[in-house]
C-alpha cells in the first residue's frame, strides 16, 4: 500500500517542480458501506514533509476534503542538480509513506 | 439531515483523539508545524482561516492565479493548482466555501526555500466558489474561481 512516486520537473525559474503522488484511500468517515451499512472510519493522510537533502522545507497539510490517491505538487526554488529531495507522508492512523529522488 | 450532523461530530472527536498520536511519530520535523486540527475540523470558512492565519482578512490580488476547471464532472476529483509571484510565501491555503469541511489542503514552508506553487486534487461536495489564500510578507492574499460540480464527491 505504501507505494509513493515523485516526478521531478525543471520550472520556469530555474527551481524544481516536485510531484508527489501517495496511493492512499483518503476516506473521509462519512462513507458507508454499502452492504452492512457501517460507517467506513476515516483514513486519510495529514501531513507530508518535503525535504531537500535531508532538511524540511515545506510542510503540506491535507485533510479529507483531498481526493484518494493524492498527488501534491510544490515548487523547490532552492533545489539543483545533485540534491536529494524526500517527500513523507503520515495519515490519522500514524502510518507513513517515504520517497525519495535524486535531482536531475 | 441530524444524522449527517451526527456523523460529522462523531468523526471530529474521532480526529482529536488520534491527532495527539501522530505528532509523536516525526522526531525530526524541522518545520516545527503540526497538523493545523482546529483548521480542518472547522464547519466554516471565516472559522478556518481564523484557526489557520489568524484572521479571516484576506486581499484579492493579481499575483495570485488559481487554476481549475469551471466544471468538474467528478466531484471527487477536481484538479486545482495555485500559483503566485509574490515573494515571501509562507503559506497557501486552499479552501471550498461549501464543503461540509471547508479547509481541504495548505503548504506551509520555510522562507525563501520554496517557490509559488502548490497543486493537488481536491474533492468538492456540490458546485461552490474554491478560494484560495496566499501568505505572503504577514499578509494575506486570496483568489476564488467557482466550479460547477455535476457529481458530488464527499461522502454519501
Amino acid at each position: 500500500m505504501a507505494s509513493t512516486k515523485m516526478k521531478i520537473k525543471k520550472n520556469k525559474t530555474g527551481g524544481r517542480d516536485v510531484m508527489v503522488l501517495a496511493k492512499h484511500p483518503m476516506e473521509t468517515g462519512l462513507r458507508k458501506d454499502k452492504k452492512t451499512g457501517e460507517k467506513i472510519p476515516a483514513h486519510y493522510i495529514r501531513t507530508m514533509d518535503f525535504a531537500v537533502n535531508g532538511a524540511v522545507v515545506a510542510q503540506a497539510n491535507l485533510g479529507a476534503g483531498v481526493s484518494k490517491n493524492p498527488l501534491i505538487g510544490m515548487s523547490m526554488a532552492g533545489a539543483k542538480s545533485g540534491d536529494t529531495i524526500s517527500a513523507t507522508w503520515t495519515d490519522n492512523k500514524g502510518e507513513t509513506g517515504t520517497v525519495e529522488k535524486a535531482v536531475k | 439531515m441530524k444524522r449527517r450532523i451526527f456523523l460529522k461530530s462523531s468523526m471530529a472527536a474521532g480526529a482529536i483523539a488520534v491527532a495527539a498520536g501522530a505528532g509523536l511519530l516525526a522526531p525530526t520535523r524541522v518545520l516545527a508545524a503540526a497538523w493545523p486540527e482546529a483548521a480542518f475540523t472547522a464547519k466554516s470558512e471565516a472559522d478556518a482561516l481564523n484557526a489557520f492565519f489568524g484572521s479571516a482578512d484576506a486581499q484579492d490580488s493579481g499575483d495570485v492565479t488559481l487554476k481549475a476547471p469551471l466544471q468538474a464532472e467528478n466531484g471527487a476529483v477536481v484538479p486545482i493548482k495555485v500559483m503566485t509571484s509574490l515573494a515571501d510565501v509562507e503559506a497557501i491555503a486552499v479552501v471550498v466555501a461549501k464543503n461540509p469541511s471547508p479547509f481541504i489542503t495548505s503548504l506551509q514552508m520555510a522562507a525563501g526555500s520554496a517557490g509559488g506553487m502548490f497543486s493537488a486534487r481536491i474533492k468538492m461536495g456540490q458546485t461552490s466558489p474554491v478560494n484560495c489564500y496566499v501568505k505572503a510578507g504577514g499578509k494575506v492574499y486570496k483568489a476564488s474561481q467557482e466550479v460547477k460540480v455535476t457529481v458530488g464527491g464527499c461522502g454519501g
